[in-house]
């Protein structure tokens, strides 16, 4: 038997696992997968936990309800992969053989980069909500909060889903006008891009969404540290910004393990071709999802698209084949803005998000860089479909390959 | 894409003022550039740039981080080389493309 191994079950291995099961001759071909937890957490959910919209339940399933038949699988943190010896170490040394491997191992929060954010206010007056203890903490913060200024802090590049800060406080402007505590609320959005956003047209409109909702964006700050006695965040250029709560997306960066088998860069992101996802150190190695250091966004839209193409580059390294499939950067981000409404961005390497409709031209129902209803129900309904569409590795009616058809050049 | 006379040179800028093509770059330009943003260039500046331009050509993506990392300057020292723009205005000093962030 030929030994097919996955390194991570979160988004992207989970469904990768799925789609291999679906397409590989399993007579021929052993599937393993490793993951070092036994919980699933539907991330995007998390940004909902501080408002009360989603509880703990309503994002976690035990891996094992995603896994098909006959899979192996090993709950065991992975020491090191061994690229010119085709095999994985374990933690506790249990050695895996592989012909193709698939890395998956994703990105993490790095609180402990940032000079005393995991200090004496961590979980008190300081949270991040990229983790379900963080988002928890928070909504337990939130609850009782009577104001005060609310900072939302980005500190560095790349992190996971590039636009969940600026839904965080679309929503939490929503949350305290709701409560009635708007006028005794500062809200802003602090970070070390020179807009909202990055890229020019979004940002435009991002940044004229948040100034609408009297959100302050505080732009080309790069924090270098947090003072807890003052509880003010200080900037490598010496401005500061005093906070009473402090969310923040801490630093990200790929798996230790990455580091130990000297495959990544200096965030820990392992090299790999961005056209084709396969590593640029071994041919029988390739990367999906946020594990990876190709330019686009760490999101599970991204490991999505970029599945199908691993698909097809893998099947075709299987047969000694040309790798035929080029990947190019799609990403597809629903915005929650607040008020049952939101916004949609679609874009990919080359091409900046523009306004538009999509998936149809024309038609929607979705509207690109637009504020709406329909896009809030795209988002909602979104949940279902991770569980019992996406992660499950089934076909959605969306190219992989972004398209300009509903775009418009601004 | 424009011409612009640098240092008595028709160079290739984008609209921003980047230097298209990273070969046309020498030390003039570099600090014509720079006293257009209020920047004399001192001997740690050079090294910046140089460091910046050996990255670049080796095709490898710069980020605040990864100069704070290089050993060649941390990044309070970068910002005050280069203040107010620590990795925007040492690219363009440098002569290679604008740092562009991808999220």
């Amino acid at each position: 038997m030929k030994k097919l191994l996955i390194l991570g079950a979160g988004t992207a291995g989970t469904m990768m696992l799925n789609k291999l099961y679906k397409e590989l001759d399993l007579d021929e071909w052993e599937l393993t997968i490793v993951d070092q937890f036994k919980t699933h957490y539907y991330q995007p959910g998390f940004l909902f936990i501080p408002f009360g919209i989603y509880n703990k339940q309503d994002v976690t399933k035990p891996k094992y309800d995603f896994f098909p038949p006959g899979t192996n699988v090993i709950f065991s943190p992975i020491d090191k992969i061994e690229g010119k010896e085709n095999k994985v170490y374990l933690e506790g040394g249990k050695v895996l053989n592989y012909d193709f491997l698939i890395v998956a191992t994703g990105t993490q929060t790095r609180p402990s980069e940032t000079p005393g954010l995991k200090d004496k206010l961590w979980y008190k007056d300081i949270f991040d909500f990229y983790t379900i203890e963080g988002a928890i903490a928070l909504h337990k913060k939130f609850k009782d909060w009577e104001g005060g200024s609310l900072v939302m802090c980005i500190p560095e590049l790349p992190y996971k889903c590039p636009v969940a800060p600026i839904e965080f406080v679309c929503l939490a402007e929503a949350y305290f006008t709701k409560r009635g505590i708007r006028d005794k609320v500062n809200i802003s959005y602090v970070t070390l891009m020179s807009g909202a956003f990055t890229k020019p047209v979004a940002s435009k409109m991002l940044g004229d969404l948040l100034e609408e909702k009297n959100i302050d964006v505080v732009a080309d700050f790069y924090l270098e540290r947090v003072d807890n006695d003052n509880k003010k965040i200080i900037s490598y250029d010496e401005r500061e910004i005093p906070f009473d709560i402090l969310t923040i997306v801490p630093v990200n960066m790929g798996s230790d393990m990455v580091e130990r088998s000297g495959l990544g860069d200096d965030m820990n992101y392992i090299r790999t071709n961005k056209y084709t996802l396969q590593s640029e150190d071994f041919e029988n190695i390739f990367v999906i999802g946020d594990a990876s250091n190709i330019p686009t966004s760490k999101a599970g839209s991204v490991a999505h698209f970029a599945g199908e193409i691993l698909m097809e580059n893998l099947l075709a390294a299987m047969e000694g084949r040309k790798l035929p499939a080029e990947f190019d950067g799609h990403a597809n981000c629903y915005i929650e803005t607040g008020y049952g409404k939101g916004a949609l961005i679609d874009f990919n390497y080359t091409t900046e998000p523009l306004p538009g409709t999509f998936p149809l031209p024309g038609i929607g129902p979705f509207g690109l860089l637009k504020n709406t209803k329909m896009n809030h129900y795209g988002k909602v309904l979104f949940r279902w479909i991770y569980w019992h569409i996406l992660l499950k590795g089934k076909e959605l009616p969306i190219e992989a390959d972004m398209t300009m058809a509903g775009k418009k050049r601004v | 894409m424009s011409e612009k006379t640098i240092a008595g040179k028709q160079i290739k800028v984008t609209e921003d003022g980047y230097l298209e093509d990273m070969s046309q770059w020498d030390e003039d330009i570099a600090k014509e550039i720079a006293k257009d943003l209020n920047i004399e260039l001192s001997d740690k500046h050079f090294e910046v740039l140089k460091y910046l331009r050996e990255k670049t050509a080796a095709g490898e993506a710069l980020s605040i981080r990864k100069v704070g990392k290089s050993g060649v300057v941390d990044i309070k020292e970068l910002y005050k080389l280069f203040p107010k723009g620590p990795l925007k205005f040492s690219s363009k000093i440098a002569g290679i493309p604008k740092p562009s962030s991808c999220v």
